[in-house]
């Protein structure tokens, strides 16, 4: 029947996307342990981003070289921030990279030292100055040593 | 001919059958591990260190104005107007008194008319009932056993529904590999047992995070004990994220 020919094709069609998925559908992809509806997935997924690299590292890190500093630091206000927060992530140091950024800029102590009224904000008990008053444009380690956090 | 329909048939009944009896969700059910979330937004001081973590350390271009996470400030005065603004998603810190209001415009509120200020954080939810995985046409975008929605980068068409379903806003282009991006937790931290890196570099010890099935994790004895709350629980997706202090004039 010349008539069923379309539907034959059609067929046809269906049969070889089905038959490509079985070589180009990886054979970890399907329903895993959340289910049809939040786990169709490709499992290697997984592994791929647990294998990512980490860049920062934490205190612990820093210590065990930059014992100085780290005392320093931990008897000042300024023990609660993390020395990556101010040096930028410590990666590989000191095999890569072999220095760390000094950021001395007037912007990074601005992000707490900002005076900010804000009743119900721990910002507000931050001692803080107005940008625009104290000594504007000037470098804040000019005067101040971050990691004693004192007056100049 | 007819083997082969009756075995396709048989094939199509087993796909369905196991889709509305899901045995291996029976697996899942005891999990021994399911992530959470805890912002107290007494704590958060504005500083913007955790998003300059965040990109630095999972490779989102810092001066693209898209990030995993972000904080967002919000100043209430005393005639009831609410402020709201988060310059550069944070990554500078707030170093002005002055609310972006956004199209160049700025306002200045003085201290005298503040009624309420304080800052909020923001995350992915990694919510119990995703609903940007649901969307996904491809099966890109999953939720792994202990809770993270993950996205497979080589997997995502960059079609952008799940951009679009998400409720929270949290998801976004990545501006270089042009597929779906959005926070995961740190999911190669948490896995060797580091914290994620918005929560390692926050000082305030406002972000935190922990095994909400364990139930000697301190988040999870917080979660269980304080008062806590989820961003729009209206909008039913069940997120993991719990905040304290959280206000109503959050959007």
């Amino acid at each position: 029947m010349h008539v069923l020919r379309p539907l034959f094709a059609v067929l046809a069609v269906a049969a070889l996307i089905l038959i490509a998925r079985v070589f180009v559908v990886p054979d970890d992809f399907g329903i895993h342990e959340r289910g049809y509806m939040f786990g169709w997935y490709r499992k290697a997924n997984e592994e791929e981003w647990k294998a990512l690299k980490v860049k920062y590292q934490g205190k612990e890190y820093c210590k065990d070289c930059h014992a100085e500093q780290e005392k320093q630091v931990l008897s000042s206000p300024h023990k609660i921030i993390e020395c990556e927060n101010c040096h930028g992530p410590a990666r590989e140091h000191p095999s890569e990279p072999p220095k760390l950024t000094l950021d001395r800029s007037r912007d990074l102590c601005l992000r707490c030292h900002t005076y900010l009224p804000y009743p119900t904000s721990k910002r507000a008990e931050i001692k803080g100055i107005d940008p625009g008053q104290h000594n504007p444009g000037a470098e804040c380690t000019g005067c101040h040593d971050p990691h004693r956090a004192s007056k100049p | 001919m007819k083997s082969i329909l009756k075995g396709s048939a048989a094939v199509a009944l087993a796909n369905g059958l196991n889709g509305i009896f899901r045995p291996l969700a029976l697996q899942a059910a005891t999990r021994p591990v399911r992530w959470a979330f805890l912002v107290d937004t007494y704590k958060c001081i504005g500083c913007g260190y955790c998003v300059k973590a965040c990109k630095l350390e999972n490779e989102i271009p810092f001066e693209a104005d898209v990030s995993r996470t972000w904080v967002e400030r919000y100043v209430v005065t005393k005639e009831g107007e609410v402020f709201a603004d988060a310059p550069k998603e944070a990554r500078y810190g707030f170093i002005t008194s002055r609310v972006d209001l956004g199209m160049g415009k700025f306002k200045d509120i003085p201290k005298d008319r503040i009624d309420k200020a304080f800052f909020v954080p923001k995350l992915c939810n990694q919510c119990d009932k995703p609903p940007c995985v649901q969307v996904c046409p491809v099966g890109a975008t999953y939720q792994a056993a202990d809770g993270v929605v993950l996205v497979d980068r080589t997997w995502c068409i960059g079609c952008g529904y799940c951009i679009m379903a998400c409720p929270y806003g949290m998801r976004f282009f990545h501006p270089q590999f042009h597929v779906a991006e959005k926070c995961n937790f740190c999911y190669h931290r948490i896995n060797k047992g580091m914290r994620p890196a918005c929560v390692l570099a926050c000082p305030a010890g406002a972000r935190r995070i922990g095994n909400i099935k364990d139930p000697d994790d301190p988040v999870a004895k917080v979660i269980m004990t304080q008062r806590v709350t989820i961003h729009k629980p209206e909008y039913g997706t069940n997120p993991q994220v719990y905040y304290i202090g959280l206000s109503e004039e959050v959007r």
